[in-house]
């Protein structure tokens, strides 16, 4: 409960005594670049991946002719677009970005840089960490998208490559009983998962204490506390939005 | 002019400073000097408002740091410049970008402006032509210069500079000694010098105090360092020939 209340009033410094636009508009693009762009590769990856896996198993699982093969693509739709692209990519978020949010926040720590900050009259951790927050709430929900297209297309390839179903059939799955809220549930989950996994790394590098190992240990347990935050939302908004 | 009034500060059991009271005058450089764990870094951060401090006040020209509210802070701290024992300089700036920061942030001045000071401060420091450098691409020293470069360059009237000639060569101690000196100086500001540096202490050591365990035992000059009848002074100024031949003298 103190961390908690630590993590509290952290968040509320974030929002006294601000820079101006410019520095944060500077800033949030920087940042939009690094947490953003440079994971795309990941994300497509992981995400195409993901879809060709889900196709194969959910075949594997149909062994009754009286389920149409359509639904494969269908459960490949329902699973990216409810779990697979927002949470499970919010699993690599955390891994890649958290981890490096409090890496990158404790070597600065450690090295004096956030205090030369503090001596020359900057909050510090709305400088640093305000930026990283708000890129992410931006990219995440993007990468988010993109990785479910990429699902999709990645079940699409390995479906009809191998002969699981034809290209027809896989458009009728991801068409056929669409719910478009699906899509607006996915989108509330990124957001709320790129806050949680941005505030809560940030929140654990900035206030390391020590030397180099102990940065070691500020960005495993960014990674651990923002995966249990996650999860945990996840299972609340499940509750609330569905 | 800075001064604090019976600064104490513990962290949890232990007392790391007592009552702790002094000044530190404009134009001259004032060292802190001491042991190893004897207090000095902590009381250079609750000066500068890095550590609030138990009991007691800092005034910076009269004005009460510590009972300040965030934004009369925020306003001092402009005023400040420092150098960190490791430079604390932005991994991810070069150094022209490191010495501009300041400007950046605290002024609305145009870019040719910042950049003719920055250039004027980084030739002030000695340093040129190494204005895309990377911090990571050059030495200690030249990180010290930079810092001390960036700490100057928004025009502070207080400089603190802690343990400014760590992990440096001699030669290259005495060269940054000499610019915190001329700086003082040359700017009329007030400057505080955390140092256990025998060199520096009897270089430019114009007003010391020495912390003892958390306690001030000792306050003077260079001058008269080296017959101050304090034991536990003498320990520490005398700890080897070179400065045992100077114990008596008056040091010019």
């Amino acid at each position: 409960m103190k961390e908690f209340g630590k993590y509290m009033m952290f968040l509320g410094t974030l929002l006294v005594r601000r820079e101006t636009f410019a520095t944060y508009y500077k800033l949030v693009i920087e940042e939009c670049m690094q947490i953003g762009v440079k994971s795309i590769w990941l994300f497509v990856l992981v995400s195409t991946f993901m879809g060709a896996v889900t196709t194969v198993q959910t075949a594997y699982n149909l062994v009754t002719p009286l389920v149409p093969r359509y639904v494969i693509s269908q459960v490949v739709r329902e699973m990216t677009v409810l779990e697979l692209a927002p949470t499970i990519m919010a699993i690599i978020f955390a891994g890649k970005i958290g981890s490096s949010m409090a890496g990158g926040l404790g070597t600065m720590r450690i090295t004096e840089q956030i205090d030369a900050l503090e001596v020359m009259g900057i909050n510090s951790s709305s400088y640093l960490v305000l930026p990283k927050i708000i890129a992410s709430m931006i990219m995440y929900p993007m990468l988010v998208i993109f990785a479910g297209v990429c699902s999709i297309v990645g079940g699409y390839l390995v479906g009809v490559f191998t002969g699981i179903l034809t290209p027809t059939e896989y458009i009728l799955g991801i068409r056929s009983v669409f719910n478009d809220y699906t899509i607006t549930f996915a989108l509330i989950k990124s957001f709320v998962f790129a806050f949680l996994i941005s505030s809560i790394s940030s929140f654990k590098g900035y206030y390391t204490q020590g030397g180099a190992l102990e940065v070691g240990i500020a960005s495993t347990e960014a990674v651990t506390s923002s995966v249990i935050a996650v999860l945990l939302a996840d299972y609340f908004l499940a509750n609330l939005l569905l | 002019m800075i001064k604090i009034k019976n600064i104490s500060k513990s962290f949890k059991d232990k007392v790391v400073l007592n009552s702790i009271s002094g000044e530190f005058e404009k134009g001259k450089t004032n060292l802190i000097i001491g042991s190893s764990g004897t207090g000095k870094s902590v009381l250079l951060k609750c000066i500068v408002g890095l550590l609030p401090p138990d009991s007691g006040n800092v005034f910076y020209d009269l004005r009460n740091f510590t009972e300040a509210d965030k934004d009369v802070k925020s306003e001092i701290r402009r005023e400040i410049g420092m150098l960190f024992q490791g430079g604390a300089l932005f991994d991810s700036k070069n150094v022209e970008e490191n010495v501009r920061f300041p400007l950046d942030i605290l002024t609305t001045m145009p870019m040719d402006e910042k950049m003719d000071r920055v250039n004027f401060c980084l030739k002030r420091v000695g340093l040129e032509n190494v204005n895309k450098k990377m911090a990571s691409e050059i030495s200690g020293g030249m990180k010290k210069r930079v810092g001390i470069a960036r700490a100057m360059v928004n025009n502070p009237n207080y400089l603190f500079c802690d343990e400014p000639n760590s992990g440096l060569d001699p030669q290259t101690s005495i060269l940054i000694d000499e610019l915190i000196l001329e700086i003082t100086h040359e700017y009329d500001i007030t400057t505080i010098v955390v140092t256990h540096d025998m060199n520096s202490v009897l270089g430019i050591g114009e007003k010391i105090m020495f912390l003892y365990k958390g306690n001030m035992l000792w306050e003077g000059t260079n001058h008269d360092i080296t017959h101050s009848g304090v034991k536990e002074l003498d320990d520490f100024v005398f700890i080897n020939k070179v400065m045992r031949s100077l114990k008596g003298k008056t040091i010019d």
